[in-house]
């Protein structure tokens, strides 16, 4: 048994030795292969299925399931609805993003408290939160369907503005904005290439495999998480969840990935 | 309660592919929350069925992730055919769930 385990360890060795000269081109198709493993029997369907019991759980005051929210194609229409998310909605009078409105419908379908409803937004790996199970089950209704979020209406149109003037706002004590990593090609931060997410080149693949799973820490992580934790990188006071400021920064995100095929939830490392 | 799991079986010309995933907090006792090791919590034994007949049985140890995936290839099989898994972890919890193959 030792035995095998040495001669393992070599083979183990030789390969590394063998593997240490390869060049910037070859380590990036290394990672390519390494996410594409990743990707295959990712546990973010297992968040789906418990997503979908989720969404017709009955539950609150009024003892009732999400299966009549509106998140924007009409009551329980979920098929493409987070492709064309965030949106106008005249009901609230204000542009919301898929979480945003899905604590909204536990709001006024579900009878519960806001403030109960949004007390654990972000969850961990021991458990999940709501939200991130929620979001699993209803971005995966559009897998396939291509972004398209519109911004006819003057307060979408103003959400858009709004957002790309945060995506450039640089403040903190960093002095930092989302374009000084995200506006600069070619940048990365250790072995994470970072996209350039105010051109559609960037913005279109990263934007359509979001909300993802996290293998590092297995947890699912939403995209008011993205926006909240890419706020905490920069040591920026943290964003209130589902306020004006993420939707609009979700806004100008989305719009800049519109036309590419909405291919989430994603796995990430 | 066990989460969810999900089998995808497919016939690939001389024999089957099987992929199960399954949710499992898979912890190794050696982790510490608070100060304090939390329990080893495991998946044991795995038994895969196909029409009834048992396959694979394995077993398995705290070496593996959260929320493991396993992949299985099995000689033969056709369109149709029930595949079944279960698995039974150190507290004595179990969960099964079957598929056809496609």
């Amino acid at each position: 048994m030792l035995a095998l385990r040495t001669s393992a360890v070599l083979a183990a060795a030789a390969l590394a030795i063998a593997a240490a000269p390869v060049h910037a081109q070859d380590e990036k198709k290394e990672i390519e292969k390494y996410q594409k493993m990743l990707a295959e029997g990712s546990p973010v369907e297992l968040f789906e299925l418990e997503g979908a019991d989720l969404w017709k759980k009955k539950q609150g005051p009024k003892n009732e399931s999400l299966e009549k929210c509106d998140l924007g194609m009409g009551p329980g229409v979920l098929k493409g609805a987070y492709a064309h998310l965030p949106r106008y909605f005249a009901d609230t009078g204000r542009v919301m993003d898929l979480e945003s409105r899905l604590v909204h419908c536990m709001v006024t379908l579900q009878g519960r408290d806001y403030k109960e409803a949004t007390k654990r937004v972000f969850g961990n790996a021991d458990k999940p939160s709501e939200l991130e199970y929620l979001a699993a089950y209803v971005v995966g209704k559009s897998r396939g369907v291509k972004i398209a979020v519109s911004t006819r209406n003057p307060k979408a149109k103003a959400a858009y503005e709004l957002g790309r003037q945060l995506f450039h706002y640089r403040a903190g004590p960093w002095d930092f904005s989302c374009a000084s990593c995200h506006g600069v090609a070619g940048k990365r931060i250790r072995m994470q290439s970072l996209p350039l997410l105010d051109k559609p080149s960037g913005a279109r693949r990263t934007y359509a495999t979001w909300p993802a799973y996290r293998v590092s820490n297995s947890q699912m992580k939403t995209f008011q998480w993205r926006l909240n934790d890419c706020y905490r990188q920069m040591r920026f006071p943290e964003p209130t969840f589902g306020s004006d400021a993420t939707v609009a920064l979700t806004m100008f995100l989305a719009v800049t990935a519109n036309g590419e095929p909405y291919d989430g939830p994603g796995t990430k490392r | 309660m066990p989460g969810p799991m999900k089998i995808r079986a497919t016939l690939k010309g001389s024999y089957t592919d099987i992929r199960v995933l399954m949710s499992h907090p898979m912890e190794t006792g050696l982790r510490k929350a608070q100060g304090k090791l939390v329990p080893a919590h495991f998946i044991e034994n795995i038994t895969v069925k196909v029409n009834g007949k048992t396959v694979v049985k394995a077993q398995t140890s705290q070496a593996i992730s959260r929320n493991p995936v396993f992949a299985f290839r099995v000689k033969g099989g056709n369109k149709g055919d029930m595949v079944e898994i279960g698995w039974v972890d150190n507290k004595g919890e179990s969960n099964k769930t079957e598929a056809a193959v496609a």
